[in-house]
C-alpha cells in the first residue's frame, strides 16, 4: 500500500518537476536582465557581446537551448555556473548542507517551543501561562522570520553581544567537512572548538526561522489539547486519581499531535522558502543566499538549478507529509 | 504560577547576571578579541570566481580589493590614482608608437615559491588577448601582439594603438596568474585552490561565508602587517554595522552615511568618507523630447548639485559638471555649470513649454542599488517640476538597465553610476557618450567624430588631453548628458587601525596596519 503511494508521488514529480524546469525557464528569458550586457567591457563592440553570448551558450534558439538544457536535467547536469564557473549540481552540493542543517536546527526548535508553549498553556489553563502562549502566538505569527532576524542582531548581537551574528562557523578554524553538515560532523568527530562555533553561529537564524513555526505550532496544538482534554477517556483518566501533568503529557498530547504533525509538516516546507531571506541577513552561507546572488548576477544555470532544487526538496516534504500522515491516521490509512 | 514583586526582582537579578556570562561564554573568539595578527574586514561581496581576468566577477568593481590582495597587477595604483611599478618596472612606447616594451621586477615569487619570470607575462597577456578567453577587454589586450622576452625586458608590437593600454594594466582584469599551476590544474581547479604572487596567500575560502588570507611572506612589496585576514561576507548594510559595532569585525564598508556619521564618532572606532571613481549621472537619450537643446539645458540648469550633496548624502559627495572626478586626468574645474532656474524656466518658454504645459518625459532608476539612487531621482524630478519640467520615474533593476543601454532603448533620462579607477576620459566620458560603443546612449555624429578623434586619434599624450577638455566643453555646452556628482565611500573601523582610503575605492589589507 505504502509502496503503491510511494511509486505513484514519484511518478507525479516528474511532470510536476517538468512544469518548474518549463516556467522558470521561461521566465528567466522573459524577465528583464540579460548577463552578458551586464558583463560587457567598456570596450565590448556588438561582435564581442555576441561572442560572449555564444561562449555562454546564449546565442541558440529559445527552444534549442531548452531541449539541451533538458537533456543535462535528466542526466543530473544543471550546467556551469557564470558567475562561479563551476559545474551547478557541484555549487548546490556545496551548499545544500547548510540549507538543511538550518532548517532542521529550526525546526527542532519550533517543534520544542511550539509543544512546550502548548503544554504549559494546558496544563496552567486560565492563569498567566496560557495568556502568554496566546501572546506569544499572535505576535510570533505577526513578526516575519527576516524581522525576528534584525531584531535578534540589534539585541543578541550589538546591544547584549551574546552570539555572533554572521556566518556558519568562526573564519579562524579550520574545518574540513566531507558532509557538509558541520554541526552534526563536527560533534561525532570530537571537535567540539568547531561545533561551538557552528551552534553558536545556528542560533540566531535559526531561531528567527522558528518563531512564526512555533506560534502556530503553539496554536494549533494547544486547540486541539483542549479538543481532546475534553474527551471522555481523559475524564476517565482524572477519575482514576492521575495527575494533571501525566494527563497532559501521557494521555492527551499523543491524541492532539495528529493535527499539529499535519500543519507542521506543511509549514516546514515555508520555512525552507524563508530560509533565503534569513541566510542573507545572517551571512549563512547556504541555497537561499546563493539564490539570491544568482539572481542579482542574471547567472541564469545557477537561477535554474537553485529553484529545481527547492522544488525536488518541496515534492520531497510533500511526499514525506502524506505519507507520515497517512501512518499517522489509521482512519486514512484504512480508508 | 503568579509572580510577586520580590520573585520578580530576584529573577530579573539573576538574568541580568547571567547575561554578561552567557556573553564571555559565547562569544566568538573573533568577536571578543582585540585586533592581533588577524585583520577582520565585514566585506560587502563575495567573490563568485577566483579568476579575476575573465567573466563577470573580473569587471566587478566591488571585487577589486580582493583580487589584488592575492594577485599581483602588472601596474600598481596609488591612493590618488597615480600609476607606480608594480610586476612591471617600467614601461612605454616608442617614439612612433608602433612598439611597447615592458621591463619586469626580478625577484617576484608565485606563492609555490616558483619565480615569476617574463615569460610569465607574456602568457598572461597574450591569454587574455585571445577571443576564445572570454576576457571582456580583449580588445585592449589585443592591441599589442608579437611579445618577446630580451632579459628582463618584453617587447611586443603595437597592432591598434589604444592611448591607455597601460593604465588598463592597473585596472580591471589585468592580473597575473600562474601558469604552471594555472595549465596543470585547469579552470576549475585554479577555482577551487587559486595562487597569485600578491601579498596574501589563499588559506581558507567559503563562497558567501568567509575568505581567510596568510600573509606572503616573501611579498616583493614587503611583509604586510597583519599575518591573516579575514574577509567575512556580509551582504546587508545593517548587519555589516552590527558587525563593526559589536566588534565582530575590525573594518566595514558601503554602510549607509547616517550610520557612518554616528559610528565614526563613537568610542573606539574611527572613519574616513572619502572621494572615491564612482560618478553618478543622467543619462540623456537622443529621442524626443530630448532632440530639443533647450530642453536638455533647462534640465541641466534646474538642478542644484549642491543641494542633492548637502541634503541627501550629508554632504559626502562633489558635484560634478562633467563625467570627469577631480583625480581624474581630464578633469577641468573651468566647466562649470551654474544652477540657474530662472533661465530653465525662460529656455523651456521659447520651446513652448511651461509649468501649466510642461514637458513630459520618463526617467529610469534603480532603486537601493547605489546609495540614494532613487531619492536623488525623486528631487531631481522636484527640481525639474518647478520650471515645468514633468518627469515620471520608472524604477528598475540595474539588469534591466544594461539590457536596455545595450539594446539602446533607454528612457529620455537613466540614472547610472560610472566607475573609472583607470582615470582616463576614454573609460568615463568616451565609453559613455561615443555612439557605437554599446555603453552609450546619446547617439549623435556630431559627437561621435569629435570623441573618436581624441579616443584614438592622438598620440601625443598631453594633446589628447587637452583635446580631451575640448570634447568635454563641447558636451557641457551641447548638454549631452547631466552629470551629478562623485559619490564618497564611508569606512568605518577600530581606531586602533591606520587605514588608508583609496580613490579607486580599495580596501587593503596589506596597506591596513596598527597603530604604533
Amino acid at each position: 500500500m505504502i509502496g503503491r503511494q510511494v511509486a505513484l508521488r514519484l511518478l507525479l514529480a516528474f511532470p510536476t518537476l517538468f512544469g518548474v524546469a518549463l516556467i522558470v525557464f521561461i521566465l528567466l528569458r522573459v524577465v528583464p536582465g540579460d548577463p552578458i550586457a551586464m558583463m560587457a567591457g567598456v570596450t565590448a563592440t556588438p561582435e564581442e557581446i555576441e561572442r560572449l553570448r555564444g561562449l555562454y551558450g546564449l546565442d541558440r534558439p529559445l527552444l534549442e537551448q531548452f531541449w539541451a538544457y533538458l537533456g543535462q536535467l535528466v542526466q543530473g547536469d544543471f550546467g556551469v555556473s557564470i558567475t562561479r564557473r563551476l559545474p551547478v549540481t557541484e555549487l548546490i552540493f556545496e551548499r545544500l548542507p547548510a540549507t538543511i542543517e538550518l532548517s532542521l536546527f529550526a525546526m527542532a526548535l519550533a517543534v520544542g517551543l511550539g509543544i512546550a508553549l502548548a503544554v504549559a498553556a494546558t496544563y496552567w489553563r486560565g492563569r498567566a501561562a496560557e495568556r502568554m502562549t496566546d501572546g506569544f502566538s499572535a505576535f510570533g505569527l505577526a513578526v516575519p522570520d527576516f524581522l525576528w532576524g534584525l531584531i535578534f542582531i540589534l539585541i543578541l548581537g550589538v546591544l547584549i553581544p551574546v552570539l555572533p551574528i554572521s556566518g556558519r562557523v568562526d573564519p579562524s578554524l579550520s574545518f574540513s567537512s566531507a558532509t557538509g553538515l558541520y554541526l552534526i560532523e563536527s560533534f561525532f568527530r570530537g571537535q567540539f572548538d568547531v561545533f561551538v562555533s557552528t551552534l553558536s553561529r545556528i542560533v540566531l537564524p535559526a531561531l528567527s526561522l522558528a518563531l512564526p513555526l512555533a506560534a502556530i505550532i503553539a496554536r494549533v496544538l494547544k486547540s486541539s489539547l483542549a479538543e481532546v482534554m475534553q474527551q471522555d477517556y481523559i475524564l476517565l483518566a482524572r477519575v482514576k486519581g492521575f495527575g494533571r501533568f501525566r494527563i497532559v503529557m501521557r494521555d492527551a498530547l499523543r491524541n492532539a499531535l495528529v493535527p499539529t504533525v499535519a500543519l507542521t509538516a506543511v509549514q516546514f516546507t515555508f520555512l525552507v522558502g524563508g530560509t533565503v531571506l534569513v541566510e542573507r541577513i545572517f551571512s549563512f552561507p547556504g541555497l537561499g543566499n546563493m539564490a539570491i546572488e544568482a539572481v542579482v548576477n542574471r547567472d541564469l544555470p545557477l537561477i535554474q538549478g537553485v529553484v529545481i532544487t527547492f522544488a525536488l526538496i518541496f515534492i520531497a516534504l510533500n511526499m514525506l507529509i502524506d505519507l507520515t500522515y497517512g501512518l499517522l491516521n489509521p482512519r486514512l490509512r484504512h480508508g | 504560577m503568579r509572580f510577586n514583586r520580590r520573585q520578580f526582582l530576584v529573577g530579573a537579578g539573576a538574568a541580568a547576571a547571567t547575561v554578561p556570562s552567557l556573553s564571555t561564554l559565547l562569544r566568538s573568539k573573533s568577536a571578543a578579541a582585540a585586533i592581533g595578527d588577524t585583520l577582520t574586514i565585514a566585506y560587502h561581496v563575495s567573490p563568485p570566481s577566483w579568476d579575476p581576468t575573465v567573466g563577470p566577477s573580473s569587471v566587478n568593481p566591488g571585487l577589486q580589493s580582493i583580487y589584488k590582495s592575492v594577485f599581483d597587477q602588472y601596474i600598481e595604483q596609488e591612493p590618488n590614482l597615480a600609476f607606480s611599478p608594480g610586476v612591471l618596472t617600467g614601461w612605454g612606447w616608442n617614439d612612433d608608437k608602433t612598439k611597447v616594451w615592458m621591463d619586469v621586477r626580478e625577484g617576484i615569487t608565485w606563492h609555490d615559491g616558483k619565480p615569476l619570470t617574463p615569460a610569465d607575462v607574456v602568457w598572461n597577456l597574450d591569454r587574455v588577448a585571445n577571443k576564445d578567453t572570454g576576457n571582456v577587454v580583449q580588445a585592449v589586450w589585443a592591441s599589442a601582439g608579437n611579445l618577446k622576452v630580451e632579459g628582463n625586458r618584453i617587447t611586443g608590437d603595437v597592432v591598434q594603438y589604444v592611448p591607455d593600454y597601460f593604465k588598463w594594466m592597473a585596472f580591471l582584469t589585468a592580473y597575473l596568474l600562474p601558469p604552471h599551476y594555472y595549465k596543470e590544474v585547469g579552470a576549475a581547479g585554479f577555482e577551487k585552490a587559486p595562487i597569485g604572487s600578491g601579498p596574501y596567500k589563499v588559506e581558507q575560502f567559503e563562497a558567501n561565508g568567509f575568505l581567510r588570507l596568510k600573509r606572503n611572506e616573501s611579498y616583493w612589496g614587503g611583509k604586510p602587517a597583519f599575518e591573516t585576514v579575514v574577509f567575512k561576507f556580509v551582504a546587508d548594510p545593517s548587519s555589516r554595522v552590527a558587525e563593526i559595532e559589536s566588534g565582530s569585525s575590525d573594518l566595514t564598508l558601503e554602510i549607509p552615511f547616517e550610520e557612518f556619521d554616528r559610528l565614526k564618532d563613537k568610542e573606539g572606532l574611527a572613519g574616513v568618507c572619502h572621494p572615491v571613481s564612482d560618478v553618478a549621472m543622467i543619462f540623456f537619450n537622443d529621442v524626443a523630447p530630448l532632440e530639443d537643446p533647450n530642453v536638455r539645458k533647462a534640465m541641466v540648469l534646474s538642478v542644484d548639485r549642491e543641494a542633492i550633496v548637502q541634503r541627501l548624502l550629508r554632504g559626502y559627495g562633489v558635484p560634478l559638471y562633467t563625467l570627469e572626478a577631480p583625480e581624474y586626468a581630464a578633469f577641468d574645474a573651468g566647466i562649470n555649470v551654474p544652477h540657474d532656474p530662472e533661465q530653465a524656466i525662460a529656455l523651456l518658454a521659447k520651446s513652448g513649454y511651461s509649468k501649466d504645459k510642461p514637458v513630459k518625459l520618463t526617467i529610469q532608476t534603480t532603486r537601493g542599488f547605489r546609495p540614494k539612487d532613487y531619492e536623488m531621482i525623486q528631487a531631481v524630478v522636484g527640481m525639474w517640476r518647478k520650471v515645468g519640467i514633468e518627469a515620471e520615474i520608472e524604477v528598475y533593476e540595474i539588469a534591466k538597465h544594461f539590457e536596455l543601454r545595450a539594446q539602446d532603448k533607454l528612457a529620455a533620462a537613466a540614472f547610472y553610476v560610472w566607475g573609472n579607477a583607470s582615470g582616463d576620459p576614454n573609460n568615463s566620458t568616451g565609453f559613455a557618450m561615443w555612439g557605437p560603443s554599446p555603453h552609450s546612449v546619446w547617439d549623435t555624429d556630431d559627437l561621435d567624430g569629435k570623441l573618436a578623434q581624441v579616443m584614438w586619434g592622438e598620440k601625443d599624450d598631453t594633446k589628447r588631453m587637452a583635446g580631451w577638455k575640448d570634447a568635454l566643453r563641447y558636451i557641457a555646452d551641447n548638454d549631452y548628458v547631466l552629470p551629478l556628482l562623485q559619490y564618497y565611500q564611508p569606512v568605518i573601523y577600530k581606531a586602533e587601525l591606520n587605514f588608508t582610503p583609496y580613490v579607486a575605492n580599495f580596501v587593503l589589507p596589506h596597506k591596513t596596519s596598527k597603530k604604533a
